[in-house]
């Protein structure tokens, strides 16, 4: 009988095969973006631990010099025969990657080259024979090492052992930093009687890059919630539709002696077989979505955090299964009302039209106490929240209750309106709007949702993009940057220089600790390149004469926000006391930067030379200059980089970011057009008996159908008018509040009024399409049709 | 896998092939023990960084005022992957050191491995000390001082020779073998010890007697042997017993032992004088009673671990822990049992 009953009730897919392709589309559609942000979540993430489990950064205490300076490695011996377990780690860079010396003897139990390789030899290793580990994307920027291919080791970093490390870097009897492992021993001399100068920097809890990102990846997964959400409001209308269409079937079916038991079995196991094919080509999708957006990610993540992540996507059981089990869950979720009511359904009942109307009503206040609750939460937020937690804790309070509150507002707003209505077609037309608010509900949050995610997100980024712009307008004010190797192609660099160009200023830094926030210290030459083009947040009126004559300092905002300090606050560097003289904007910049006069950075850091030099001149002679200078100093043409470079390197970061946001804009924006698609095809088929006593009382089909095109736009304009000021006020979050904990400053926010004017227009448009075809059936629906409803055939 | 443990894969613990540890493995390069040594003291507690692999392992039975037993472990392991030595990264000598404490219902152990060069660990002949880390055992061999600390335990002790040195098998070579592998091998097993113990509950005044191995080689076992049971036994009477059991693959093993009187007279004991056969398993399968017998000087005894779990947790495990004796002759002792794991 099973056989049978699953026969009969698949029949209708048969009969109605776009019906079958909507539920299989919206699924599959759902689970595409939810299971392709996951993908990108994973990968990325799975990059972090590579880099974290490669140094334990971030897991283990360290042990640095106070200056920033490496260290002596007597320092090392000195602290372990006083019975401190630490292990040495040498860093730097050569050929633009990152070179990491480990002594793997003393390196904390995950650290390490994984050594299963054939080609690995810890004698090798250890003896300082060249062995060195990278994946292979980053060993061919050392085709001069031995490079032995670790898929493991983070991407842009070689790991080998410090004895190596040391020569190759020129840091010979130096260490940089040392991890304090954990177990020490329970007799031990204090630290600050064998090495005074060192401090402890304390373990992160967790890899540092994950914390910089998360906010990155939470909007990600925000995006991927919103999607799967609106995919569900899909599904949940193709199934409405076709639970209301195989009513006939199943009435047929249990007069026939089908038992209702069986029959709620079938059709659930009928729709999981359903959800199960859905899930598969949504992982698929999902795959492809994933593989598509990763590269972007990972020069978006390169680019703001210089977090390293692989460009290559691996299949990952954790994030397949989630979207499998996800597209489950969710098909569980949108059918389960349908199978409650069919449960529900008298033997022989006729179909009940208003029925979807009126439970609405029932449930209208419970919605309209919730909704005012999240929205008074998300205002009490607005004025408390400053933490990453507590910002997303905002944005969904903001968005859900923004949603809810969205068919109580429609509805009167329809009220006033019909209130207003003169002619009967009129009042019959708004009247009729309202009815038909219940049924479509769901399309129009899911359309809020996503054209106020749409607003709120292109803001931010496009608030980002223009002060970043002028940021690097401001800041990479000098036409090239050359970084020599050494102390004397410097020396043969400013000879050779400063006769040819307007400027030459040295950059010199040193890494530092202000306040227990890492901290870049520059010693900036007193020239007009400073005085001109920074822009400070706040500022004494003198803050470059004080600081160019040794009294003052001047911090990034960054250093400003973590560390508490303000304008007149005092910082001590070495022994020396500056007060803190302007505070600037430092976008991009995960960490803290300080900034003093060039003499005083030399009396305070005697051994620091400049690294890098910014030289000031004609844009157009500088590809000149590099060849000459490559001819006459030696120093190569892959030491300099022109301003032109960097700026566009920079904004191609914020254009792939925008790839990103813009693709995933797109596609909740098209999702939800197909939602509200659904919605009015399932309204359309129960309307009839409504619309039969218009048409009998002389409206013209045509009418009808222009009517319902009307309808569909007035209530995706009256969404999208509501959807405005929520985005808005979901940028403002973004910006002051989410991007303020993620990164440590503060954006000013800019409004793009043509963009959100165009997104008004393509909603209209989405919804528009949408209602089209629906509005031409029921403008070409038979006067037969509409005459059965006065004689009950239905 | 970490280096660490792949440090021993250098010497690899494969059971078939190259005995316990690696042991086994082909001394290529590495000078190799001769014959009727001639030993040239204090340079001889020094390094040998011609030969593979050497120890300094010190083991002493200790009790506290309440007579309640405890043992103690200082030892520290040089591996070479080439006979040579230099003062940077590069020296190819690798450092290891076990440290632990046995009490009759703990043992506490801890490991710490160094490189070579510069200065983390070494050895200095004159005057000597031996240290890696903070863990050190240095003097003049009449007296040596020897500290050791882990997580959770830590040792401050002083040591007072009170008879000679005493030279294993052919006057310090000793011979591991039918195929006639062998090793330098002599001890100072007359050490009087004293000082503190600290443990989780408390420091603990002890007094005892310690044994001092010193050991070098390059090849100490054959490709068929592996692994050993080890005992070094002081009786009350005042002698002393060492002795050693290597398995063989097929079953057999090959034994030696030398018996060293109060006075520091030995008679050495070639392969099938010295018997030892396990009476008692704990519940990891490792023998913690044995039945011991050298016929030649009336030796039947039972040695009985003091705590069964004396379970060396280091990168090569182990069992190493101190132990009673009973039967002809009564007394106190060592225990070291490899190829267990």
């Amino acid at each position: 009988m099973t056989r049978v009953v699953l026969q009969a009730l698949l029949s209708h897919w048969w009969r109605n095969p776009l019906q079958l392709f909507s539920l299989l589309a919206g699924l599959a559609l759902a689970t595409a973006l939810w299971s392709g942000v996951q993908a990108v979540n994973a990968e990325a993430r799975a990059s972090y631990d590579a880099a974290a489990t490669t140094l334990g950064e971030g897991q283990y205490d360290r042990l640095q010099r106070r200056d920033g300076q490496p260290m002596d490695q007597a320092t090392y011996v000195q602290l372990r025969r006083a019975g401190w377990l630490v292990s040495p780690v040498v860093q730097g860079r050569l050929n633009g990657v990152r070179i990491v010396g480990i002594d793997p003897l003393t390196a904390p139990g995950g650290a390490g080259p994984t050594l299963t390789d054939d080609a690995a030899d810890v004698g090798r290793f250890l003896s300082g024979d060249g062995q060195v580990f990278a994946s292979a994307t980053t060993a061919r920027d050392l085709p001069e090492l031995e490079v032995i291919i670790s898929p493991e080791t983070a991407a842009g970093t070689a790991l080998t052992d410090i004895g190596l490390a040391q020569r190759l870097l020129g840091k010979t009897n130096q260490i940089d930093s040392l991890i304090v492992l954990p177990g020490q021993p329970v007799t031990q001399t204090a630290i600050s009687d064998i090495a005074p100068q060192l401090i402890r920097q304390q373990a992160q809890g967790g890899s540092d890059i994950g914390r910089l990102t998360d906010s990155f990846h939470l909007n990600l997964t925000a995006f991927g919630m919103l999607s799967f959400a609106v995919g569900i409001f899909i599904v949940n209308g193709a199934i409405g539709l076709a639970f209301e269409q195989r009513r006939p079937v199943v009435r047929t079916l249990r007069a026939l002696g089908v038992p209702l038991r069986r029959l709620i079995t079938v059709m659930a196991a009928e729709l999981m077989l359903f959800a199960l094919v859905a899930g598969m080509i949504g992982v698929a999708l999902g795959y492809v979505i994933a593989a598509l957006l990763l590269p972007d990610v990972a020069a978006t993540l390169r680019g703001l955090y210089g977090a390293e992540v692989s460009g290559t996507l691996q299949l990952r059981p954790v994030w397949w299964l989630s979207g499998l089990a996800i597209a489950l869950g969710g098909t569980g979720l949108a059918a389960s009302g349908a199978l409650y009511k069919l449960s529900r359904m008298p033997l022989l009942a006729a179909a009940q039209p208003r029925a979807l109307a009126m439970a609405a009503g029932r449930t209208a206040r419970l919605q309209g106490i919730a909704a005012a609750a999240l929205l008074t939460i998300s205002v009490l937020l607005m004025f408390t929240a400053d933490g990453l937690i507590g910002g997303f804790a905002l944005l969904g309070a903001l968005l859900i209750g923004a949603a809810l509150a969205l068919p109580l507002i429609l509805n009167r707003i329809l009220a006033s309106t019909s209130a207003l209505a003169k002619t009967i077609t009129a009042q019959w037309f708004w009247a009729d709007t309202r009815q038909q608010l219940p049924g479509l509900s769901l399309a129009l949050m899911a359309l809020l949702l996503a054209m106020a995610a749409n607003v709120g997100v292109s803001t931010m980024v496009s608030s980002f993009r223009v002060t970043f712009v002028e940021f690097l307008d401001q800041r990479l004010a000098s036409e090239l940057y050359v970084r020599p190797e050494n102390a004397t192609q410097a020396a043969a660099l400013v000879d050779f220089a400063t006769p040819r160009v307007d400027a030459v200023i040295p950059i010199q830094s040193a890494e530092i600790s202000i306040g227990d926030q890492p901290t870049d210290l520059f010693g900036a030459r007193d020239h007009s390149t400073y005085r001109d083009n920074w822009t400070f947040l706040q500022a004494t009126s003198d803050a470059w004469d004080t600081t160019f004559a040794g009294e003052t300092i001047i911090i990034n905002e960054q250093l400003s926000r973590r560390a508490g300090l303000n304008i007149g606050d005092e910082i001590t560097v070495q022994d020396k006391t500056f007060a803190i003289a302007a505070v600037y904007g430092d976008y991009g910049n995960p960490i803290g930067q300080a900034l003093i006069n060039e003499a005083t950075f030399a009396t305070l850091y005697p051994t620091i030379t400049p690294e890098n030099f910014g030289l000031r001149m004609d844009p157009a002679n500088v590809g000149a200059f590099v060849t000459e200078l490559s001819a006459q100093t030696g120093i190569s043409i892959s030491q300099t980089v022109d301003q032109a470079n960097i700026k566009a390197f920079s904004l191609g970061v914020f254009e792939r970011t925008f790839t990103v946001t813009t693709a995933l804009n797109i596609l909740t924006l098209a999702v939800a057009g197909f939602a509200i698609l659904m919605s009015l095809l399932t309204l359309a088929t129960m309307r009839v008996p409504q619309l039969a006593p218009a048409w009998a009382m002389g409206m013209t089909r045509r009418q009808i159908g222009q009517l319902e095109l009307l309808r569909a736009v007035l209530l995706a304009m009256l969404t999208a008018v509501i959807a405005l000021p929520l985005g808005l006020a979901l940028a403002w979050a973004l910006l002051a509040v989410v991007n303020v904990a993620a990164f440590g400053w503060e954006l000013p926010m800019y409004l793009f009024p043509a963009d959100y004017a165009r997104l008004g227009l393509f909603a209209l448009l989405a919804a528009a399409l949408a209602a089209l075809w629906p509005a031409r059936r029921l403008a070409r629906t038979p006067p037969a049709e509409l005459l059965k409803v006065f004689s009950n055939e239905r | 896998m970490n280096v660490k443990g792949c440090l021993f894969c250098l010497l690899p613990v494969t059971a078939d092939a190259q005995g316990f540890a690696g042991l086994g493995a082909d001394a290529e390069g590495f000078a190799v023990p001769q014959p009727d040594p001639v030993f040239a003291f204090p340079a001889d507690h020094g390094s040998h960084f011609d030969y593979r692999i050497e120890w300094w392992y010190l083991t002493a039975n200790l009790q506290d005022a309440n007579g309640v037993p405890y043992g103690l472990q200082w030892t520290l392991f040089r591996s070479a992957l080439a006979p040579t030595t230099s003062e940077d990264w590069s020296s190819p000598q690798i450092w290891m050191g076990h440290a632990a404490v046995t009490t009759p219902d703990e043992h506490y152990v801890s490991e710490r491995f160094a490189r070579d060069g510069i200065g983390q660990a070494d050895v200095v002949a004159a005057p000597f000390e031996a240290w890696i880390d903070d863990w050190s055992l240095a003097g003049d061999w009449t007296t040596l001082d020897m500290t050791a600390s882990g997580a959770n335990f830590a040792y401050d002790m002083a040591l007072t020779a009170q008879g000679p040195l005493i030279f294993h098998g052919d006057a310090g070579y000793s011979v591991k073998s039918a195929s006639g592998r062998a090793s330098y091998y002599y001890s100072q097993p007359f050490f009087d010890i004293a000082g503190t113990l600290q443990l989780p509950e408390g420091a603990i005044a002890v007094t005892g007697n310690a044994w001092l191995d010193r050991e070098w080689s390059s090849q100490p076992l054959a490709d068929n042997q592996t692994g050993w049971d080890w005992f070094s036994l002081s009786f009350d009477d005042g002698n002393k017993l060492m002795g050693f059991r290597l398995q063989q693959t097929d079953g057999g093993n090959f034994t030696s032992a030398t018996w060293i009187a109060a006075d520091g007279t030995t008679t050495a004991y070639s392969d099938g004088f010295l018997t030892a056969t396990p009476l008692a398993q704990n519940a990891e399968d490792v023998p913690i009673k044995w039945q011991v017998e050298l016929p030649v000087q009336g030796v039947d005894v039972t040695v009985a671990a003091i705590n069964e779990n004396a379970w060396m947790t280091t990168s090569v495990p182990y069992w190493e822990g101190p132990v009673t004796v009973r039967g002809s002759h009564s007394g106190v002792g060592y225990l070291e049992m490899t190829g267990y794991d």
